[in-house]
């Protein structure tokens, strides 16, 4: 039966890392601005874009 | 026979980013913009088919603004000035982090990322959006500071640079953000584990499970740890230090239920006793800390303490042996010869060398009319001086000037402390739940010794106001975002229990109840027929006297085709234009040899065709629509007052206005306005202030409520309590009546989460809260609250038509 004290503990890990991930994001100022990344993301693909017609 | 007509807005969409087109709409192609920018952007992907990104570089974007004559950025090149903007300087290599007011659609922040297709030199170039604040690194040895500042306001996107942005009073509270951020982290993470290592013991373990169980209550203990002593630890710190200042405030019971809880829980687990109430006590931390990020909604865009030194220019040109240089404004003396280019601003006291300067007091007063002074005359600091440049000789030093004294006043200092009602209703709280918790222990000790302690920590436990502390967060941070959406940014969420006290209202005149852009204008003479106006269009087009663009926009004709031929202004006085052979003369009453109609206050602009005279265009400041119905609605619970910096040729118009028993007063100093507030609130009124200038500043910061009305919320405006946007001025009486309801919400919500607490208290009393009824009663309580004021405000928010 240990496997659940196994399988809890082995849980825990992998949750503390999506923790320590949640804090490296809150640091590194992932929350302070909401708003540009969302619109950059689209901005970006539509430079892709002309660069690939530009390719043809 | 007069002739009136008046100036009608259209109102369009900006075709590229959806905006709305509101004053000084661009049009190119066909099409409506809304900002440089988006114009810009259009242009350039319009003319290379959205394909040929590379053309980017002919940048046609840099026509787009017309270029000043001077640049107003050449202080960049002192290197004092630089060194405090940049924020690293690397070889050949700078980075700097610029404010940038217009940063306001999507396509800006194309645009503003995308600058190294402008400028080879920048390296990058990154925005915030939240915070329009645009980080560029570029390469210093191609490009300097000052060249990137007049390219970007090139392309409408000027910097705002100032020295108190640039020591940045707001990284302390990003930094309290982010802990605030990491703290629900850890709390929503160990909420989760604990109530899934609780499951076992609510579920009941049997048989050869059982061996599982201390493991699992030890780890919830483990991960309680953190909770409590972490993410709760500021409850602890503050219930102490009010406490030792011998006031309750909610922290105190918070804590007190907090330490209860950690304590009893603790003492059944090393005791093997019970699995203890350890899923309640993270999930109530959790709850508390979510409450407080749903209060703490900033809007970090806006700056609510800006004085006049973030108005102020850093640095001005003056005469040094032969030459002009730029110099820190701080350095100024009295006697020094400055000189002011256009748009640029007054820094001080001066009195004019030259002969004539316009100067725009719009910030300062409200009033967007220039004014004309002459040589000789003494100008009040504040101003912005539009048309050629002029030559002062300082009179005083920066901080001592006529309006920047203001800021010596004591009123700057502290502001009173405002005891919230969560505060109040605590301290009752508190006693009250301690007397339970004492009498209940008193009555077990006699009937069951073994159960004192035990009901005794049940009570402090299940009387820990979670909800209590929840009400008013939640309806404070809905209202606030209400306010938002409706263009009424709060500093914080006190600001709301703040105007719920309040019983007068204070408005400036100009600027605050008068509108500011495009005043009023009509002609008054003889009809001007249609050519006529073409005319006249066509003369003033190349004026660059803001009355010009007005009375350009006024004149409006379509289907005439006139050519200037000269074009003569004579500053001061006005211009003579030749257009096809016709002389036109445009300006003072005086330039023209006529009489100045004395009846009409307001500022007249006279015009001559050939040599007969038309007759004059009038400037006048109109009120606001809307604000009678607004003072009506106002009324019955506002005692109003106005505050004006002019003189009483109003007043007969405003004593019609405004209701009985409204006090006028005129020719108000910033020091007389202050003052007044002082004495409103001698005789107990607590005062909101509306107001717009510089001039308004002692009366904001004194008043209870001081609320800065202005056009473009991202422009300057005064330190304030809350910044309204200008067209939603007259939703203040909905803004009030949602104050107050939510007051009525809180309480509500108050007897709610008593309701709870009764309950609650009743079973711990009887020694029957097992800590699965804790588990299911604390977050019952915490949600139905959260979800009742949410709704309920958003529910109100819509009977008083507030988007």
């Amino acid at each position: 039966m240990s496997v659940i004290l196994v399988l809890i503990l082995v849980s825990l890990v992998v949750a503390i890392a999506f923790l320590i991930a949640f804090f490296w994001a809150v640091k590194s100022g992932q929350f302070d601005d909401t708003y540009s990344p969302s619109v950059r993301m689209l901005f970006e693909d539509r430079v892709k874009k002309e660069k690939e017609a530009n390719d043809d | 026979m007069n002739f009136v007509s008046t100036i009608v807005k259209n109102e369009t969409h900006c075709y590229h980013c959806g905006e709305d087109c509101l004053e000084g709409k661009l049009t190119f192609e066909e099409h409506s913009f809304c900002c440089n920018g988006c114009k810009t952007v259009y242009e350039i992907l319009s003319s290379n088919d959205l394909c040929d990104y590379y053309s980017m570089e002919n940048t046609p974007g840099f026509t787009v603004r017309d270029k000043a004559e001077h640049s107003l950025f050449d202080f960049l090149d002192n290197e004092s000035i630089k060194r405090e903007v940049l924020d690293f300087e690397g070889e050949g290599f700078q980075r700097v982090t610029l404010h940038i007011p217009n940063v306001h659609c999507s396509s800006c922040i194309w645009l503003l990322e995308n600058l190294d297709r402008l400028k080879p030199a920048v390296l990058d170039s990154v925005i915030n959006f939240s915070s329009k604040k645009l980080t560029v690194n570029y390469k210093s040895d191609e490009m300097s500071l000052r060249q990137l500042a007049e390219m970007l306001d090139s392309i409408g996107y000027g910097p705002q640079i100032n020295l108190k942005d640039s020591d940045e009073s707001k990284k302390p509270q990003k930094t309290f953000d982010k802990q605030l951020l990491i703290k629900i982290g850890i709390a929503g993470f160990c909420f989760g584990n604990v109530m899934l290592l609780s499951f076992p013991d609510y579920l009941g373990i049997a048989g050869v499970e059982e061996e599982y169980r201390s493991f699992f209550r030890y780890l919830s203990l483990a991960l309680s740890l953190p909770v409590v002593f972490y993410a709760g630890g500021e409850y602890f710190t503050s219930a102490l230090k009010s406490a030792k200042q011998k006031f309750a405030n909610i922290d105190v019971p918070i804590a007190i239920g907090l330490l209860a809880l950690f304590v009893r829980s603790s003492y059944e687990v090393i005791a093997d006793v019970g699995p203890g109430y350890f899923d309640s006590l993270v999930g109530l931390v959790f709850f508390l800390l979510i409450g407080k990020w749903f209060q703490g909604k900033t809007y970090e865009s806006l700056s609510f303490d800006r004085d006049y030194q973030s108005y102020f220019p850093l640095a001005v040109q003056k005469r040094i042996n032969d030459a002009f240089e730029p110099v820190p404004v701080k350095e100024l003396k009295k006697g020094d010869e400055v000189l002011l280019r256009n748009g640029e601003v007054l820094p001080a006291d001066a009195i004019l060398i030259d002969d004539y300067a316009s100067i725009d007091y719009s910030f300062v007063t409200g009033e967007s009319v220039p004014v004309t002074r002459k040589k000789g005359d003494y100008v009040y600091a504040g101003g912005r001086q539009v048309g050629k440049q002029v030559r002062f000789v300082i009179q005083k030093e920066v901080s001592q000037s006529y309006l920047t004294q203001l800021w010596n006043n004591d009123a700057f200092g502290e502001k009173e402390v405002h005891t919230k009602l969560i505060d109040k209703v605590s301290r009752y709280f508190t006693v009250l739940v301690l007397l339970v918790a004492v009498s209940s222990a008193i009555f077990w000790q006699i009937t069951d010794p073994s159960q004192t302690w035990l009901v005794f920590t049940a009570v402090l436990i299940i009387a820990c106001p979670c909800a209590l502390a929840l009400s008013t967060p939640f309806t404070m941070g809905s209202i606030m975002r209400v306010f938002g959406r409706n263009h009424f940014y709060l500093k914080n969420a006190d600001v709301i229990e703040k105007i719920n006290a309040t019983n007068t209202i204070v408005f400036d005149k100009t600027g605050t109840i008068t509108e500011t852009q495009g005043e009023a204008l009509k002609f008054c003479g003889s009809e001007l027929s249609e050519a006529e106006k073409a005319l006249i269009h066509t003369a003033v087009a190349s004026s660059t006297h803001p009355l010009s663009r007005w009375i350009k926009q006024f004149t409006e004709a379509k289907g005439f085709d006139y050519n200037i031929e000269s074009f003569e202004e004579i500053e001061g006085k006005g211009f003579v234009v030749i257009v096809s052979g016709l002389t036109i003369k445009v300006g003072a009453a005086k330039f023209l040899g006529v009489e100045k109609n004395q009846e009409n206050n307001a500022t007249q602009v006279h015009v001559s065709i050939g040599d007969d005279y038309k007759g004059y265009f009038s400037f006048e400041a109109t009120y606001r629509k809307g604000l009678n119905a607004l003072l009506d609605a106002l009324k019955s619970k506002f005692k109003f007052q106005v505050l004006s910096g002019d003189n009483d040729k109003e007043a007969e118009r405003l004593k019609s206005m405004f209701p009985v028993g409204s006090t006028l007063r005129f020719n108000q100093s910033p020091e007389d306005k202050l003052k007044a507030i002082k004495e409103i609130q001698a005789n107990d009124n607590a005062v909101i202030m509306l107001g717009d200038g510089l001039n308004d500043a002692g009366a904001l910061q004194q008043s209870k409520v001081g609320i800065a009305i202005t056009e473009d919320v991202s422009l300057f405006s005064p330190a304030s309590d809350a910044i309204l946007k200008a067209s939603n001025l007259m939703d203040l009486d909905k803004f009030i009546k949602l104050a107050h309801a939510g007051r009525k919400v809180v309480v509500a919500s108050f007897i709610l989460s008593l309701l709870y607490n009764c309950v609650g208290i009743s079973l711990a009393v009887a020694g029957e809260l097992t800590p699965l009824v804790a588990a299911i009663l604390m977050p019952l309580s915490s949600i139905s609250v959260v979800v009742f004021t949410t709704t309920s405000i958003n529910l109100i928010s819509k009977k008083i038509k507030l988007k």
